[in-house]
């Protein structure tokens, strides 16, 4: 019974410091999803662009408020090197989609897991968004609300980066 | 305002709520500001009850959503469902159904920040109308993962 509490604890402690510290200078796990556009949606071939990574889910308010801006700056930025990609962690597709078609975005959009969620760091709250570089290094994590003001503020910096 | 500029705004108004549809709206959800203050736990001192070995354990169920649940949930809670949904109402009820109604319950989201979850209040009404009493929540205000995982709580994995 000891035994069992101490062993609970060890692992509580591992999951805290070990499997949730992905950030800023990490390089963003590679993952394939199957797209919504029934086309294959994978992180490595966005690599050469300046890619915001959002998480989101179809029952997530603050998610929802944001997508629209998020989608006008795929359109206004994406000439210059900008691609976002969604991922949802709805449980299933169907209301995702059901989402979107009410709801549409000028980017791609793929059902991410669990096991995306830890190779994330942990995916325990929503909206979650990564700015990743074009060499596929973690700039920033942004985690539940964001700033959208300054987050479009280091997209467009990050963009007058020499490819 | 002109009465023509006040008749264009109103068929905005509905134009904008028939649109909106099924695209879930903070005005859609009870929120979570509704639940009394006394039924209120913080983080850490639910945490510190867990530790202590003698303390009768209530029964602890998380009501977010399940690919949060599979990654990182407080030890021998168990998942129901997000309570925002018919579903998840429905397997909470399930879930209780047989229970005494003074039974300790403590229900935990922290899908969403505080302020925006659709759950956590749907959950507590469903468990106050079922004439449960001795429900506790706890309070996560930003992040099941910033507000329990990060502080180094004990933590459980899998579904």
């Amino acid at each position: 019974m000891r035994s069992s509490r101490i062993a609970a604890l060890a692992l509580g402690l591992l999951l805290a410091g070990a499997a949730w510290a992905l950030g800023p200078g990490d390089v963003a796990p590679d993952f394939a999803l199957a797209g919504f556009n029934g086309k294959p949606l994978r992180l490595a071939d966005y690599r050469g662009k300046l890619v915001l990574l959002n998480f989101w889910a179809s029952w997530c308010v603050p998610c929802l408020e944001e997508m629209p801006r998020l989608s006008a700056w795929q359109r206004n930025y994406g000439a210059a090197g900008l691609q976002v990609i969604g991922v949802s962690m709805d449980d299933e597709a169907a209301p995702a989609k059901r989402l979107l078609a009410k709801q549409p975005v000028d980017y791609p959009i793929g059902l991410g897991d669990d096991k995306l969620g830890e190779r994330y760091g942990g995916i325990l709250g929503l909206p979650q968004s990564f700015l990743i570089d074009r060499r596929g290094l973690i700039l920033a994590r942004y985690k539940g609300e964001a700033n959208l003001s300054q987050m479009e503020a280091a997209i467009k910096s990050q963009l007058e980066v020499p490819p | 305002m002109s009465t023509h500029t006040s008749a264009i705004g109103a068929l905005l108004g509905v134009f904008t709520i028939l649109i909106g549809g099924a695209v879930p709206a903070l005005a859609d959800h009870k929120p979570a500001a509704s639940i009394p203050t006394a039924a209120l736990i913080q983080p850490a001192d639910f945490a510190a009850t867990l530790n202590a070995s003698a303390a009768p354990k209530p029964l602890i169920l998380q009501v977010g959503f399940r690919k949060a649940y599979a990654q990182a949930h407080i030890p021998g809670s168990e998942y129901v469902g997000a309570a925002s949904e018919e579903d998840g109402v429905q397997v909470l009820q399930q879930r209780v159904a047989k229970l005494p109604k003074d039974s300790a319950i403590v229900i935990y989201c922290g899908c969403c920040p505080w302020a925006k979850c659709p759950n956590i209040a749907a959950a507590y009404d469903a468990l106050h109308d079922l004439g449960f009493k001795n429900v506790k929540v706890i309070y996560i205000a930003d992040d099941f993962g910033t507000n329990w995982v990060d502080q180094g709580f004990p933590t459980a994995k899998g579904s």
